[in-house]
């Protein structure tokens, strides 16, 4: 058995395993295999990236043709798969992260009475996602790309007796299935252009410049739908924040690490295509700033813990996509693989949060917790201080790569880019605060009840924390020397043909764009813990509000939005159809045709009265018709 | 012709014996025409390259008419499927006291195995009125409500349509240089442009009502889900196949030129019952209703991507036909276990029953996705296959039909939510082993035709493209 085949069949064993026989099975022994098989394709993973960085052509990988799934004619396409430098990468974040965030559950969801469903719906998500990255054509691509949008439905709804839930999770689903709409379309095109699925024959073919400039926006738009739909850019964004309704490792696994960062994938699988489609790259960028700003600003106002997150992650995907659009491939990837770490962390840390206050979320009702857990405290300090671009962490290396190429690209760019990750600076230190220090604010759940998390929790929560720290060292900037610079851009530059190394700016920009951002956190911890640590202004500050944190608050109105204008008018529709038009109009139509045909059978009945002239008449008639036909025709 | 006196037979004992026998036995012994037919593909070593094997042929009442029989590559398809299913659709049979349903499906098994062998023109048209017997039997006798009217609704409007394709039929058999019904006789037939419309009309009208294609769906809903549940198996798991298959093999390759007429005219209309149907299906509330209006959705597609005349939509709409077969006899199944069991088949009334029964709620989960095309269940690869013909034939028309894939995704997860999912209302007696067994093997066809769909598209390809060349042939609008 090869390796692709291994890694990609551990978690699916898991996944069988565990949902058929899971339930007769030990707790101990579900969560440990769950975790084993997604740790056992982790270092296969490893073995096979070894190999890689010693293979003769950096730009092949790996290939592993499993059947042929059609044949129809000149539409083929195989079952297949291939492991080359940017899947490798991919495989690496998806299992490491995957199995540390098994382990955690673990001892998350010890007391839930689905455990061993929760198991096999993971490990088949994992399964899901690696057929994703790993594919070899781009209907591959989309099996898994339904296939992880599937598991995120399971788990979103995962507590199913809670039709809150139920609801989310179908509205991440159908929200979804409009992206995946885009991308199917974009896959027709594609085979209508060239023929193949597969990204080896595709791929150079968009590169060689002989596919019209229509045809690339036009595919390029098509891929980028689905990229919003999964990585939730609007308008297709409103599911993530409702997606927080899964159990906290879900979140931390598939909306936060993985899943949400599949369309970042995409696009720089698709390198060629969307280098060569400028419109389309303005669209991204300005689609990815937007998203980026307006769910930052959402961040501010909101008080469940995992919210703040959600929107921070909604955020920060936004800035990859503003990375793409300025062509700055291996920048989204670097910041795709240290959000992975860090936000992983935060929202296992929350989660450890939760665990400790019994499913509490409000961080109204939180405050001084450090001193009772001080390994989620020093953890998620991490997290935050990464996130939000402590000097010589993984966030603030991987987040100046992408100012420094907005920078380049447009100054305007720049300027709300820079705004973006401010704001990303407020309302983590304010949910760090508000959560961590102060006084302790919940009178229902008293704090000496409060405890530190079990080691299963803790070690995946110091691993993510060492990686967050750590996590720069993958493409360190080029003024820190030569030798242990760039190392990312450098694994990534076979895969990516197109995107030419960047006009080399001037140490000095560079070191006085760094400066500007260095600044601008000093304030903004300044700022915020004067707020809340010595002002402890939560949860006073909510009745403050004036009515633009209003709008905030509640998300700018954009769920009413979609449903006034969407959902209601849908329903509407269907009503409207089903009572008027089918019962009425159609069946109406049907029963005059059916009235009309009573008719004529009544003259008819009429005719046929017995009367012995009237027959005769008819006779003779018919005759003469018939005869009058025959001669003059 | 083995496949058509065995359950014939079994018909009369089932008839004769009355309710003697346990309905669990009959169910198992109608699995008999199943193996009779994997025997005879050994045995007789059929091949699936496009030609007629097995051809059973003596004359008739006349010289020009033939008993002829023959199976190819998708005729056999069809029959798999419909031997497949009688045996689960009567084994899904609740209670005891529904004494003449037993010998109506098997005789109603044999006519629809009669339909997809008929090689000769005047067999498929009285094998089409054969099937029509017994579900009409089946509806009036065992429908909750209503059954006199909607059944003579049903019945008096396919009976048109089937009138409308015997004049086709006759009119052809005029034509013919030695006046035979047989299938390659018709063939022959050299029309011009305005009879080949007229022609084409009559087939089409029989097709259109029975598949149903919009607006010809009228009778559909109020049948589907007034009759028992093993009549609205019948119906949308085999005889709507009887419109769909019937459009392929005899009105496709006999409207001439006509084709090139109706094919914007059907693939329209078409599309806008998959639109239709599925925005009908998401507001219902009774489970059969919203199966039948996704039904209407399905097969909208399906004969759309027949009528692009291309090879991965034909090919794509076969698979789709013996897919949809499945997984909509599966939500019948399912839905039957419901009411019997949970007392209700109203969305407003359940809720909650996933707690319950676990396989239940898994498998009805996995027979949801299947339904809703999700990759690696058997509904995803015809879907993309038929989608794609519908896209490369006009991409407008390609991204309406697209939006399927959205609106089956809204109605099916409301039904599975509402149904098992929340806190909920309605409780779920046991369900017994016996019961959960057909419903196994349906969700384990939907797994399996899900990741190896090209083991089916290798049956039928050298028919379907047999099939593609006698259109070419006689119209030459696909060269």
């Amino acid at each position: 058995m090869n390796s692709i085949g291994l890694i990609l069949g551990l978690p699916l064993a898991g996944f069988l395993i565990n949902g058929i026989f899971g339930k007769n099975l030990p707790k101990s022994i579900v969560g440990w295999l769950g975790t084993f098989t997604v740790l056992a394709s982790f270092v296969i993973a490893l073995g096979v990236f070894n190999d890689l960085r010693h293979a003769a052509i950096p730009s092949e990988g790996l290939h592993f043709k499993l059947f042929t799934f059609l044949n129809i004619e000149n539409f083929n396409v195989d079952f297949s798969f291939t492991l080359d430098r940017l899947s490798v990468m991919m495989t690496l974040i998806i299992t490491g992260i995957g199995s540390l965030i098994h382990l955690y559950s673990i001892a998350y969801m010890h007391e839930d009475e689905g455990f061993y469903k929760f198991f096999a719906y993971l490990n088949f998500f994992i399964f899901n996602m690696l057929m994703l990255v790993l594919g070899a054509n781009f209907l591959m691509l989309f099996f898994g790309w339904e296939g992880v949008g599937l598991c995120s439905y399971l788990l979103i709804g995962f507590w199913y007796k809670n039709a809150e839930y139920g609801k989310a999770a179908r509205k991440a689903f159908i929200m979804n299935r409009i992206g995946d709409l885009g991308l199917l379309m974009g896959l027709f095109l594609i085979f209508h252009q060239y023929q193949s699925l597969d990204y080896s024959i595709v791929l150079p073919k968009m590169a060689d410049g002989s596919t019209s400039q229509a045809m690339l926006t036009a595919i390029s738009m098509c891929l980028f739908v689905g990229a919003m739909g999964k990585s939730a850019q609007i308008p297709l964004y409103t599911w993530l924040p409702d997606a927080m309704a899964g159990p906290t490792p879900v979140s931390a696994l598939i909306h936060a690490a993985t899943m949400v960062t599949a369309g970042v994938y995409l696009v720089v699988r698709c390198e060629a295509l969307f280098y060569l489609s400028p419109i389309t790259n303005n669209v991204i960028l300005w689609v990815g700033l937007a998203t980026s700003l307006m769910a930052a600003l959402i961040g501010l106002k909101q008080n469940d813990i995992k919210k703040v997150l959600a929107y921070s992650t909604v955020s920060q995907l936004g800035l990859m996509f503003v990375a793409l659009g300025c062509g700055a491939y291996t920048a989204a990837m670097f910041h795709l693989a240290t959000h992975a770490f860090f936000k992983a962390l935060l929202f296992l840390g929350s989660g450890s949060v939760i665990h400790a206050m019994h499913h509490e979320q409000d961080i109204r009702q939180m405050g001084g917790l450090k001193s009772k857990m001080p390994i989620t405290y020093i953890t998620f300090l991490i997290g935050t201080l990464a996130i939000t671009g402590f000097p010589f962490l993984s966030g603030f290396f991987s987040k100046d790569e992408i100012l420094l190429a907005a920078f380049d690209h447009n100054k305007i760019v720049y300027v709300l880019s820079v705004i973006s990750a401010t704001i990303t600076g407020l309302y983590m230190f304010r949910m760090f605060f508000v959560t961590f220090h102060g006084t302790y604010r919940n009178h229902h759940h008293s704090f000496d009840k409060v405890h530190e998390s079990p080691w299963q929790m803790s070690l995946p929560l110091m691993i993510l924390a060492v990686l967050s720290v750590l996590g720069g060292l993958l493409n360190l900037p080029s003024y820190l020397g030569h030798n242990v610079s760039m190392k990312l851009s450098h694994w990534l530059a076979p895969i990516l043909p197109m995107a030419e190394s960047h006009a080399e700016m001037s140490h000095n920009t560079e070191f006085m764009l760094v400066g500007l951002v260095v600044l601008l956190f000093v304030l903004v911890v300044l700022y915020t813990r004067n707020k809340y640590v010595s002002k402890n202004a939560v949860p006073e500050e909510d009745a403050l509000t004036p009515s633009t944190g209003k709008v905030l608050a509640n998300k700018f109105y954009v769920d009413e939005l979609y449903d006034m204008v969407f959902v209601k008018p849908l329903e509407l529709l269907s009503s409207l159809v089903d009572n008027m038009i089918d019962s009425k109009l159609i069946g109406g139509l049907i029963a005059g045709v059916s009235t009309l045909l009573l008719a004529i059978s009544g003259l008819n009945k009429k005719i046929q009265n017995g009367n012995i002239e009237y027959y005769l008449t008819f006779m003779v008639l018919a005759l003469a018709l018939f005869l009058g036909f025959n001669l003059f025709f | 012709m083995e496949i058509i006196i065995l359950p014939l037979i079994l018909s009369l004992l089932a008839a004769f014996t009355g309710s003697k026998i346990n309905k669990t036995v009959w169910g198992l012994l109608s699995f008999v025409s199943l193996f009779a037919m994997v025997y005879m593909k050994q045995h007789y070593g059929i091949h699936n390259d496009g030609v007629w094997h097995n051809t059973y042929d003596v004359p008739w009442f006349s010289n020009g008419i033939h008993f002829t029989l023959g199976i190819d590559g998708l005729t056999g398809l069809m029959i798999l499927l419909t031997n497949l299913l009688v045996p689960i659709i009567i084994l899904s049979i609740q209670t005891n006291n529904q004494k003449s349903l037993i010998p109506l499906i098997l005789f109603m098994q044999a006519a629809l195995n009669g339909v997809f062998m008929a090689k000769d023109g005047l067999m498929f048209y009285i094998f089409w009125e054969l099937a029509l017997i017994p579900i009409y039997f089946i509806c009036l006798l065992y429908s909750s409500k209503d059954a006199f009217k909607t059944t003579i609704k049903f019945f008096i409007y396919t009976f048109i349509g089937s009138l409308a394709m015997l004049a086709s039929l006759i009119y052809l058999y005029l034509k013919t240089e030695n006046h035979s019904f047989a299938y390659d006789e018709l063939l022959s037939v050299q029309l011009n442009y305005s009879e080949s419309i007229w022609v084409g009309a009559g087939f089409l009208f029989a097709f259109a009502v029975k598949i149903p294609i919009f607006p010809f769906h009228s009778w559909q809903a109020n049948t589907y889900t007034n009759a028992p549940a093993q009549g609205s198996m019948l119906l949308s798991g085999i005889m709507l196949k009887m419109g769909l298959y019937g459009l392929l093999r005899w009105f496709m390759p006999m409207a001439g030129e006509s084709i090139a007429f109706f094919q914007p005219i059907v693939i329209l209309l078409a599309v806008i019952g998959i639109i239709y149907g599925a925005v009908i299906a998401i507001k219902q509330n009774d489970l059969k209703r919203l199966i039948a209006f996704s039904s209407l959705s399905h097969v909208g597609l399906i004969a759309a991507g027949f009528m692009t005349l291309s090879a991965v939509g034909i090919q794509g709409g076969v698979l789709q036909m013996f897919v949809h077969g499945i997984n909509v006899v599966a939500l019948f199944y399912i839905v039957e276990i419901i009411e019997t069991h949970a007392g209700s088949r109203e969305l407003s009334k359940l809720g909650g029953l996933a707690k319950f029964n676990r396989l239940f709620a898994a498998l009805y989960l996995i027979v949801v996705l299947g339904t809703a095309a999700v990759p690696l269940t058997n509904g995803f690869p015809g879907e993309l296959l038929l989608l794609k013909s519908v896209f490369d034939y006009n991409t407008i028309t390609g991204v309406f039909a697209g939006l399927t894939i959205i609106l089956c995704a809204v109605y099916m997860l409301r039904m599975y939510q509402f149904s098992m999912l929340g806190e909920g209302k309605a409780s779920l007696k046991e369900i017994g082993l016996m019961k959960m067994i057909p419903l196994l093997i349906l969700v384990a066809l939907v797994i399996f035709i899900g990741v190896c769909p090209q083991l089916i598209i290798d049956q039928i390809s050298p028919s379907i493209q047999k099939i593609m060349l006698e259109i070419s042939n006689s119209k030459g609008v696909l060269s």
